[in-house]
């Protein structure tokens, strides 16, 4: 962890580096403050060029023709009418890019376009490129396509019930991707410890990221046989490895990745996408540049969302609240491709442990392909889901016990510096602190449980959630022993600095954050650096922006980067003025002696001094997670360098006559570390309190399921921004945010994440405030009106007050999950690994 | 969503040009006011005229007279923000001027007019898609190329949805509509105007121009618009309830109109919720009782925002919160 002086080039950093996480807010003069982004007056001018902004002379349109169907195999295509359409250049079907890819090494299960299957209504089939966009869709209308119809696959029930016909040859069996049984500790000495056992099942709905920007796409293939492509992607590393594996025998070092500035992506932008790779082969086949920009329906097919999951949760807790048995089920509804999910699968089950204590904990997780767009990552990855139900189902049992939920939560806190059951190394952990703020800024303990009534005769509640989340994926996606991020810096004698990393701007600041640690470093203005990333011909390779990964990793790249020429500077400087380098401070634009300050030199002159000194100056700095302890199979998937926390109290009001609620107010604690902006890092959290409403509200990819004459037709319900509906600025409601800052000493200046984290209370703390207001559990999400108008209306009826679904033996569907992976906790001295191999089915055959 | 396909824009400068040019062209020429209901139509190809008539050159659509009895003409070009402040329609005329703000976003308000959402052409989720995705259920009876209604498949009509904020309470306001055709002009109840059908929904020939609302003189009755809609904004009606209710001197109601919009391919009138008010004070058992009325005639159907059951078992609550605004 941290700084590996053998590599360090040349001499030594400061003693209180690498990180600097216990630095004094008043010893820092940019970090912390609320300076504007490097890129805001673009943005808000409308100057930033987005990938649908560019034109290149010559260039061609192109459109993608995509499945009518759910499931079939492809019998026949013909292009003809298409080819001879006038203004058309170029026609495009699956067997001209046939290598198969995928973000995850284990799942290269998709195609450019279809090869001799589809899977889903919105799978790509054919491209066209012509002359104007209208032509190829034209162009699009006039193929034909024959296809065998095959059974289609519409639920995870569905799924595990059909072995055949299977929607991909590889996975567990059937429509099987992936089962996982992890075990830690001994669950039947937890349970029977326990003095309560609850048992839930709870349902969240799928939704999908909605970023502003629809992705676009442009790529050139030159004449000097290397392509460009410039697109709306949060990982120009992996969409260049993708490139390079399908584009073969063209070399990965003629690609070159630019990554425009994305206009939002929040998850959706994280794959490499079949447009992508068939708009570079279009422009190897015609010789020309290939535009292609996706309309809003597309980006529903793209998706790569939130995954639809069933969950089922044991959970046993002593009289306090401490939890001493934990048996997780979760069930996801892939969709039609692999993407993340195995990602997905693991993140279902491994952060439930970072919160509050799990003295044992057994989870299991399964995902299905089905016929359905594919499912990813979004903002949350595959934690929102199991957190929404486990905020829910302790909220339940503070209401069995008579426990104030705050109180329960405040009383069982991980603790610090601590591993979990599942060997995850928490680090700094502010949520009690989180938790503090929230009910005494909410008025929590003299408003919870009041049910005021409104004026309008609506009914107020107060719910609470927490959560975490992680800084960054302690494992690349692909395995390698490379650092996950790189810096390089370049300074000029004129001053200037300028930044290159591989660091994608999605928005939130990662630009930025860049400018703020190498100014505070440098001692120079933030706004007068050069940034230049996101480029895989210019800059070191990033993995990418995902995962809350950015800050911590390429801010520790780039504090080392900057430390390195901290120090070269300062050895320049300390010969020319005969003053200690030890003695130099950096700031203001200067470089001077800290015990005279009038004694220095502008900062200019100290890079002049330093290059006439050792020649050129450049300097790199590079990041690599700490090692995990977690070393059984599927412990790669929870390790990150420190978890942020977060909690929430939400205010709603309930109309008891219709179910219908607004939000009126919520305050937010996030313990961030540090938060290296704090205008921009508040703009985080209402952004997630935003985004959260939205899944909390309404927000779901929902799809028709009809049949007519024989023939079923499944398919996405509402593609349209009018009709996903997504909150407007109506019914946002006022955010009291609070910034707690724990710093940690894996972070630069000891920040962690705060881009995902604060989104996850807010849906269960929804939940919990409804039943606060109107005494019913809705146990799915999204919290829809409907919902809890069914739940009031089965209350009334004297039945159970819950809206959900079935708790039954047949509530989730029957899988075997083998025997698990058995693993002794730490407190049983367990060191990480498995103590047993569990039997595992061969993977069925082709 | 594509871009708009071609065609050719005229812009006459009478109404009588514009309903000339209409029939010249036939099925191939549209009329355009705002054109915020059209353009985004044509871009998914729902319709794609040849010919588009825009009448923002045709004069005295865009004023709003106020006659000495102080009953109101709207030319149909007024733009639904002009209305939405104007002083005589907020003061006589609050329910018209409330529903007319609860129509979309104000963006949308800037550029769309009465007349055009009152000639709203009714909507469905199964309709409302792009083309892309129509090809996936081989479309539906409203689209040329279809056959069935995906909403109940069994059904000889077309079951899309009535959607205009405007329409139940004009109609339950009891307002008229003044229509331009070649043989000159006529004027007709608002209500006159509609059909129970999701394709065939206006009664009016195609050629006739609307070219003029007319609201009448203030007087014993008072009016109220209530709109059930996900969100606060942008969102069009799945239940908006017009009540216009008559009442004599000792606030005994003499006459009663109630009509349910989003809830079928016209503003459906709630009868037995209207005959219970009658000869009544509206006490709030009577509201309630006529609310309760109003679950029947509500014909909601699975191709709108929200739960199609929640939709029908609200509608009372609707329907009595716009009665008690009319007390």
């Amino acid at each position: 962890m941290g700084l590996d002086e053998s590599k360090s080039i040349p001499g030594v950093a400061r003693p209180d580096a690498p990180w600097r996480h216990d630095a004094k807010k008043s010893e820092l003069n940019v970090i912390g403050k609320a300076i504007r982004k490097i890129d805001a007056r673009s943005k808000v001018s409308g100057l930033t060029k987005f990938a649908d902004d560019l034109t290149l002379p010559r260039m061609l349109h192109m459109k993608l023709l995509r499945s009518t169907v759910a499931h079939a195999l492809i019998k026949s295509i013909d292009v003809h009418k298409a080819r001879a359409m006038s203004g058309v250049k170029g026609v495009l079907t699956g067997q001209d890019m046939p290598i198969p890819f995928g973000i995850l090494p284990v799942s290269q299960d998709e195609h450019a376009l279809c090869l001799d299957k589809v899977r889903f209504v919105g799978d790509p089939i054919v491209a066209v490129a012509a002359l104007t966009e209208e032509q190829a869709w034209d162009a699009c209308r006039l193929i034909e396509v024959e296809y065998e119809l095959l059974q289609t696959i519409g639920s995870v029930h569905e799924a595990a019930a059909t072995s055949d016909p299977r929607l991909h040859d590889y996975g567990v069996r059937g429509n099987i991707h992936r089962l996982e049984n992890l075990e830690f500790g001994d669950l039947q000495d937890g349970f029977a410890r326990a003095e309560h056992v609850r048992e839930d099942t709870f349902f969240f709905e799928g939704n999908t990221h909605l970023p502003m920007e629809q992705h676009a796409t442009l790529a050139h293939f030159d004449k000097d046989g290397k392509l460009t492509i410039w697109s709306s992607t949060q990982t120009p590393h992996y969409l260049h490895r993708a490139l390079a594996r399908v584009l073969h025998p063209l070399p990965a070092h003629h690609i070159r990745v630019i990554a425009c500035p994305n206009g939002g992506g929040f998850g959706g932008k994280s794959d490499p996408f079949n447009h992508e790779i068939a708009a570079a082969k279009m422009s190897m086949l015609t010789g020309r540049p290939i535009k292609i920009a996706l309309t809003r329906e597309e980006v529903f097919f793209c998706h790569r969302g939130r995954h639809p999951v069933l969950m089922r949760s044991k959970m046993g807790v002593t009289k306090t609240g401490r939890i001493t048995a934990l048996d997780f089920q979760a069930y996801l509804d892939g969709g039609a491709y692999g993407s993340y999910g195995t990602a997905s699968t693991f993140y279902t089950g491994a952060l439930q442990t970072v919160t509050y204590p799990v003295e044992n904990y057994h989870f299991r997780g399964a995902r299905f392909f089905t016929c359905k767009a594919p499912c990813g990552p979004k903002r949350g990855h595959g934690t929102v889901q199991p957190r929404f139900a486990i905020e829910v189902q302790l909220d339940k049992i503070a209401c069995d016990l008579g426990l104030d939920p705050a109180e329960l939560r405040l009383q069982n806190l991980a603790p610090r510096d601590s591993l979990t059951a599942n060997f995850l190394k928490i680090g700094s952990m502010g949520l009690g602190e989180c938790i503090q703020k929230v009910i005494d800024g909410s008025g929590w303990k003299q408003r919870r449980g009041q049910r005021e009534i409104t004026a309008d005769g609506r009914i107020r509640g107060l719910g609470l959630a927490c959560s975490s989340y992680l800084s960054g994926a302690g494992l690349p996606i692909y395995w390698n022993g490379l650092p996950h991020s790189g810096v390089q810096l370049k300074l000029d004698r004129s001053g200037l600095v300028t930044v290159f990393c591989g660091s994608t701007d999605i928005g939130q600041g990662s630009d930025s954050v860049l400018t703020w640690i190498v100014g505070e470093v440098l001692g120079v203005d933030p706004l007068g650096i050069r940034v230049v990333t996101s480029d895989t011909d210019l800059t070191p390779v990033d993995l990418g922006s995902y995962s809350s990964r950015v800050t911590v990793m390429t801010g520790n790249a780039a504090m080392q980067a900057a430390e390195r020429a901290r120090e070269i500077i300062a050895r320049g400087v300390a010969e020319h003025l005969l003053v200690p380098s030890s003695r130099l401070v950096f700031a203001d634009a200067r470089v001077f002696d800290s015990e005279d300050p009038q004694k220095g030199m502008s900062f200019m002159d100290a890079v002049i001094a330093a290059e006439a000194r050792f020649g050129t100056i450049g300097t790199v700095g590079s990041y690599t997670p700490p090692k995990s302890p977690a070393k059984f199979r599927g412990g790669g998937v929870g390790p990150s360098p420190s978890y942020s926390y977060s909690a929430a109290v939400v205010e709603v009001e309930v109309d008891p006559l219709t179910g219908i609620y607004r939000v009126p107010k919520v305050w937010m604690a996030h313990d961030i570390g540090r938060a290296l902006n704090a205008a921009v890092a508040m703009g985080q959290i209402e952004g997630s309190v935003y985004m959260g409403l939205g899944e909390a509200m309404m927000e779901e990819m929902a799809y028709r399921d009809r049949s007519h004459k024989g023939h079923r037709v499944f398919v996405h319900k509402i593609p349209s921004l009018l009709e996903y509906k997504s909150p407007s600025t109506m019914e946002m409601p006022d955010v009291v945010t609070y910034v707690v800052e724990d710093p940690d000493k894996n972070g630069p200046f000891g920040a962690k994440e705060v881009g995902q984290g604060p989104l996850l209370p807010m849906m269960p703390a929804i939940a919990n405030a409804v039943f606060d207001a109107v005494g019913v559990r809705v146990d799915e999400n999204p919290i829809s009106f409907e919902k809890v108008f069914a739940a009031l209306q089965s209350k009334k009826e004297g039945k159970d007050a819950r809206f959900g679904p079935s708790a039954g033996a047949d509530g989730v569907p029957q899988v075997d999950f083998g025997d698990s992976l058995k693993i002794k906790t730490p407190w049983q001295g367990g060191d990480g690994t498995a103590w047993n191999e569990p039997k595992r089915e061969k993977k069925a055959a082709k | 969503m594509l871009r708009l396909p071609t065609f050719t824009y005229y812009r006459p400068k009478t109404a009588a040009e514009a309903v000339r040019q209409k029939l010249a062209h036939g099925k191939d020429a549209m009329y355009v006011a705002g054109g915020t209901d059209l353009y985004p139509n044509m871009k998914r190809r729902h319709q794609t005229p040849l010919h588009v008539i825009s009448l923002q050159d045709v004069p005295g659509l865009n004023t709003v007279e106020v006659q000495q009895d102080g009953s109101v003409a709207i030319g149909a070009m007024c733009r639904l923000s002009a209305l939405e402040v104007h002083p005589h329609l907020l003061l006589n005329f609050g329910a018209f001027a409330h529903a007319v703000k609860e129509i979309s976003t104000p963006l949308l308000r800037n550029m769309g007019t009465i007349g055009g959402n009152l000639l709203l052409d009714t909507r469905c989720t199964y309709y409302d898609q792009s083309h892309e995705w129509r090809e996936s259920i081989d479309f539906c009876m409203k689209s040329k190329a279809g056959s069935i209604c995906w909403v109940a498949p069994g059904s000889p009509r077309c079951w899309a949805v009535q959607s205009s904020d405007t329409v139940p309470v004009v109609c339950a306001m009891e307002a008229q509509v003044e229509l331009v055709g070649p043989d000159g002009t006529r004027r007709i109840p608002a209500s006159e105007l509609y059909r129970d059908d999701g394709i065939q929904y206006l009664t009016k020939r195609p050629e006739e121009l609307l070219t003029r609302l007319w609201l009448g003189a203030p007087s014993n009755w008072k009016a109220s618009y209530v709109k059930l809609r996900r969100r606060d904004t942008f969102d069009f009606p799945v239940l908006g309830v017009g009540a216009c209710v008559w009442t004599d001197s000792y606030g005994v109601v003499t006459k009663a109109n109630i009509r349910l919009g989003g809830a079928g391919s016209y503003a459906i009138p709630a009868t037995e919720s209207e005959k219970v008010l009658v000869g009544q004070q509206l006490t709030d058992a009577v509201i309630a009782a006529a609310g309760e009325k109003a679950m029947k005639p509500a014909r909601t159907m699975d191709n709108t925002d929200l739960d199609v059951y929640w939709r029908r078992k609200v509608a009372p609550v609707f329907v009595a919160r716009a009665l008690a605004a009319c007390k």
